[in-house]
């Protein structure tokens, strides 16, 4: 690929998104780039940047910026954070509000879901915690195929079968040929809403949960303080932000900080033993 | 170092199971048939077995119920591994006291996943 393609290619896709590829990044762009050249019979990625150079395509630069994204997902990732979504968070929460208030989760950056349905079992299975509390799930990501993906609720049995233990595909799945598609009780906890991390989130209303998860790690500084600044904006007082097993608030955020004793989670600085985490 | 039995008539997929095993540090021991795996497991019970469903002589289902009813201080974790993949040949090994259940083609990180959740890994 030539130079001044990487550099056009990269900077669209970093304004578009956030992801920054540094130029020992050229094999992923020519990987992911070239099916979608030939898809739109252009005979290689050069023929692609000509083509994005003389239109303004938007649908072009979506599909050029979605295929650069990375959507692997699993059920329960690293297990971790959902463990203590069960024994630290919820029973907390609930202990410090009144039972009418509804309980407001964010899954951003969902991929294909899983996280969201993952957030939205562990809230089934924990229903006497939550004495019939209203709750709302929104999962939003700024890929259209991964929201469609994940609005369908449709696995496969390889993607059931990482993570997700047996007892609770057998609970909230129904199988349908070689798939296995997700129960209309769990589909109607979550709203999957398409929403760009690099843009206000305000328009999404307030939080008590934020998990923010393995999206971190495609931005650099600037931007990764741009999104947790954002998040904590719509973070409720006493609420709490989760991030990846890799990725951590630390050197980015002056009003965020790490909930003593619960690796990975964090609360706005100051709600100390209001918080729901304390 | 923990122990398990690999159960399965096709000796290249407890190959497979077995190299898999051994770089997550088991040591495994191999049965052909569901009666070989409960001679195996009287005569020592393993931390965990992973066990195919169609076999000659006795069946995987077979064999789990069999293994249940032995009267031994410690039962094994079951994982079963077969390309019975419907969902009433799961829901019945699950009455049957299986803990997790694989579809096959199964891959090594499935396998380990599953460990993790039943608490082996
Ligand atoms: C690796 S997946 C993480 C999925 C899930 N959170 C998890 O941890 O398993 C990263 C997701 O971030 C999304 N993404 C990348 N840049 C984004 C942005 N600027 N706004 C919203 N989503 C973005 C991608 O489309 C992809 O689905």
């Amino acid at each position: 690929m030539q130079a001044a393609d990487f550099q056009f290619l990269s900077a669209l896709i970093k304004e578009r998104s956030g992801i920054a590829l540094s130029s020992d990044k050229t094999y992923l762009l020519e990987n992911r780039l070239g099916p979608l050249a030939a898809q739109r019979r252009l005979n290689d990625i050069a023929g692609l940047v000509a083509q994005m150079r003389s239109v303004r395509d938007e649908e072009l630069i979506r599909d050029v910026v979605e295929a650069m994204t990375t959507n692997e997902s699993l059920f329960f990732r690293d297990g971790k954070p959902f463990e203590l979504l069960r024994t630290v968070i919820l029973p907390r929460i609930v202990a410090a509000r009144p039972k009418e208030r509804p309980l407001r989760i964010w899954s951003a950056a969902c991929s294909s879901g899983q996280e969201a349905y993952s957030i939205a079992i562990t809230l089934l299975e924990e229903e006497g915690l939550l004495a019939g509390r209203p709750v709302e799930i929104v999962a939003t990501d700024i890929a259209t195929s991964m929201l469609i993906k994940a609005k369908a609720g449709v696995y496969s049995q390889f993607e059931v079968q990482r993570g997700l233990p047996i007892r609770l595909l057998l609970k909230y799945f129904a199988q349908k040929g070689t798939n296995w598609e997700i129960a209309p009780r769990l589909r109607s906890m979550v709203s999957f809403r398409q929403h760009n991390m690099l843009g206000e989130c305000a328009g999404l209303g307030r939080f008590d949960i934020v998990f923010c998860r393995n999206v971190l790690i495609y931005f650099d500084e600037p931007t990764k303080k741009g999104v947790i600044e954002r998040i904590a904006q719509v973070l409720a007082p006493d609420g709490v932000l989760l991030l990846g097993a890799v990725e951590t608030i630390i050197g980015l955020s002056t009003r965020l900080e790490i909930v003593p004793g619960a690796a990975g989670i964090y609360r706005p600085v100051g709600s100390g033993p209001r918080a729901a985490v304390a | 170092m923990r122990t398990c039995l690999i159960v399965d008539d096709s000796r290249v997929v407890r190959t497979v199971a077995r190299r898999i095993l051994e770089e997550l540090q088991f040591s495994s021991r191999e049965a052909g048939d569901g009666q070989a795996a409960l001679a195996a497991c009287q005569e020592e019970i393993p931390d965990f077995v992973l066990l195919d469903w169609n076999m000659p002589v006795m069946n995987g289902l077979d064999f789990l119920r069999a293994l249940r009813q032995l009267p031994s201080v410690r039962q094994p974790i079951v994982i079963f591994c077969t390309t019975e993949n419907d969902i009433n040949h799961i829901q019945q090994a699950i009455e049957a006291g299986a803990d997790e259940y694989i579809m096959k083609p199964f891959a090594s990180d499935v396998l380990q996943a599953k460990l993790v959740q039943v608490g082996l890994l």
